[in-house]
């Protein structure tokens, strides 16, 4: 695959992401019916518990509870392994793999042969990477596949985000959408008109020039979005509609999850 | 380079976000100055073009391939300031949409590779550009060196962040709790990677933006061109009369760091190395030196050099607290305000100095 192709499936890969989180945030489950705000402190919490977590079963329960609340939004293990636990463990136990050799403690086993010394504290530490990093990728997936971006964006002003931050998130997703097919569009065409392999210095000029062609596109549509937003009455000043509802029902699992979250920091100490 | 959750420690996490903040605030104050009602829509679309650059598989010399940051091209286009934004945005929506990247290491991630990485560049760029023509070649190269040196000074400050880890999380067993390696492992295995690959990447998507730009639309480079900064002081971070008000957060944040210092009283022992000559004759010493060193014994005598450099020099605050003070604490802060004060009048003596000369020319 040359890098056209893999910049092409690359591009493909973020639009898939994005409308299958999009088709799973209207499915009916437990975490798609609470107010997004409740989603939005609850997994923060959650993510914070397991990053202070100094024992590995304590993370291991912050990973059940991710996993069940997965089970009961209607998002299967499948899609969670393709696309968080395996790429995770891919990326991070390669990154922990050398840990149990190359951490100092108490040796626990020889490799046969090469006679590197196998730590017990190595071990438990290559634990701890993988099992938080797991835990809170997890997290994390549940969270966006459970609610549309607009909805997690207007939830962040509970965080005290600034209100045109939260603005400026919210367009620069929607222009991602557009550039990203401005530039599948743009490299598509090129690659259909292309025979044969070209040089390695043509494939460098072929991407700067793509991405250079993108930029000057990018600057034109700030200008033309500008000009459509003074049109429509922008006067510098962002307002934002807040109407979220909270019913008993949120109150509750907030309640849960805060609650998990504060035992999972008191054992996890 | 985009650091997951669980890498770095909650601490790490939370003094990193506190280290961005005032980088956040002053750029968002320049940004807005400049650009008033246009600051949302060109930081959007800024933001996202920022995340599609991130997408794309760069051809690099030997046959792979490989993704840049942008940060380069970027930070030439924009300035500094709003490229820090830009590519803050990106890297929110990117950890937060598409899991890349942790939330919590959301400010480590700005941190390293829009702040840092921003700055790094602009300051490369102008020094290596110089007053060359916007079409001259040593833009080009100039470009291709601020990339390539901005995301190795980002991957630098990761693998520091990672590297310290072990020193000061680990379970009571001593396995540790977060990135598990030291700085000794943790600095050339990301450096290694960055030299290399990640920053040849950055290198020809840099060097290759500048030139396409030259041939087809020089103006977009004016920004950050030093004949045109007295015009335009604005994204591009050119001085201007109320420097005082957007820099005022970085003085903040100074402030801040100036009063937290004491908490470094609150790490047990000295710091590997900075052992006095003295310390070589007290048993206690000794032990401790002997335990930070994995148990190599430490020479009977105190190297010589030492010994004979250790009194060229007292410091004016040996132990970094004066003698009157009893407190350690109050001491402490002290000499970090002390040192601080006179590290800003140097700064400034050499600011005056530097101006001086300048209207001389």
């Amino acid at each position: 695959m040359n890098f056209l192709e893999r910049t092409l499936a690359s591009f493909l890969n973020a639009m898939d992401h994005a409308l299958r989180a999009e088709a799973l945030a209207k499915a009916r489950g437990l975490l798609q019916t609470l107010d997004p705000r409740v989603k939005v402190v609850g997994i923060l919490a959650l993510i914070i518990a397991a990053a202070t977590a100094h024992k590995l079963w304590v993370i291991a329960a912050v990973f059940l509870v991710a996993l069940s609340l997965a089970l009961s939004s209607r998002v299967s293990p499948l899609l969670l392994a393709k696309r968080v636990w395996i790429p995770v463990l891919l990326f991070t136990g390669i990154i922990a793999l050398p840990a149990p050799f190359a951490i100092p403690g108490r040796v626990v086993w020889r490799l046969p042969g090469l006679g590197w010394p196998l730590t017990a504290q190595g071990l438990l530490s290559a634990q701890y990477l993988v099992a938080r990093v797991e835990t809170a990728a997890t997290l994390s997936v549940l969270l966006i596949l459970s609610t549309p971006w607009t909805h997690v964006l207007k939830a962040l002003r509970v965080l005290r985000v600034p209100v045109v931050l939260v603005v400026i998130l919210g367009m620069a997703y929607r222009y991602i959408f557009l550039l990203l097919e401005s530039a599948r569009d743009m490299l598509e065409s090129r690659r259909s008109r292309m025979v044969g392999e070209l040089k390695g210095s043509d494939r460098r000029r072929l991407a700067a020039a793509s991405v250079g062609v993108l930029m000057s596109k990018t600057l034109q549509l700030s200008g033309d979005v500008y000009s459509a937003m003074l049109a429509r009455g922008f006067r510098g000043e962002v307002a934002m509609l807040d109407d979220f509802h909270t019913a008993a029902s949120d109150w509750i699992m907030l309640a849960v999850l805060a609650a998990l979250a504060a035992g999972a920091i008191y054992f996890g100490r | 380079m985009h650091i997951p959750d669980g890498y770095l420690s909650p601490s790490t996490c939370a003094v990193l976000y506190a280290a961005a903040a005032p980088f956040w605030y002053t750029a968002l104050q320049r940004v807005k100055k400049s650009l008033t009602t246009r600051l949302v829509p060109l930081l959007s679309v800024m933001a996202a073009l920022s995340f599609v650059i991130m997408m794309f598989n760069l051809p690099l010399p030997g046959g792979t391939t490989g993704h840049a940051v942008g940060v380069g091209v970027s930070t030439i286009i924009l300035g500094p300031w709003a490229s820090i934004l830009a590519i803050s945005i990106a890297l929110a929506i990117q950890s937060v949409f598409f899991g890349d990247g942790g939330v919590t290491t959301l400010g480590a991630n700005c941190f390293n590779m829009a702040i840092v990485g921003s700055l790094v560049a602009y300051a490369v760029y102008r020094l290596a550009a110089g007053r060359a023509a916007l079409t001259s070649s040593r833009r080009v190269v100039a470009a291709a060196l601020a990339g390539y040196t901005a995301i190795n000074a980002s991957a630098f400050c990761a693998a520091v962040e990672f590297g310290i880890q072990p020193l000061f999380f680990k379970d009571p067993s001593g396995a540790p709790l977060y990135a598990p390696y030291p700085l000794t492992i943790a600095i050339p295995a990301m450096m290694i990677g960055h030299l290399t690959f990640a920053g040849l990447a950055e290198l020809v998507l840099a060097g290759g933006v500048v030139a396409y730009f030259q041939r087809t639309n020089p103006g977009l480079l004016k920004l950050t061109a030093p004949a045109n900064l007295e015009a335009e002081p604005d994204i591009a971070g050119g001085e201007s009369p109320s420097m005082w008000r957007t820099v005022r957060p970085l003085w903040i944040a100074l402030a801040l760091l100036m009063v937290l210092t004491p908490l470094g009283i609150l790490a047990a022992g000295t710091a590997w190395g900075e052992w006095s000559a003295r310390d070589f004759s007290s048993l206690q010493a000794r032990e401790k030196m002997a335990a930070a060193s994995q148990n190599a014994a430490p020479p009977v005598q105190p190297p010589r050099g030492l010994e004979r450099l250790s009194s060229l020099w007292t410091a004016p605050f040996p132990q970094y607290a004066p003698s009157f003070m009893r407190r350690p604490a109050v001491g402490y802060a002290l000499s970090a305000m002390f040192g601080s004060g006179a590290i800003i009048l140097v700064s400034l003596a050499a600011g005056s100095l530097a101006a001086r000369g300048k209207s001389k020319n």
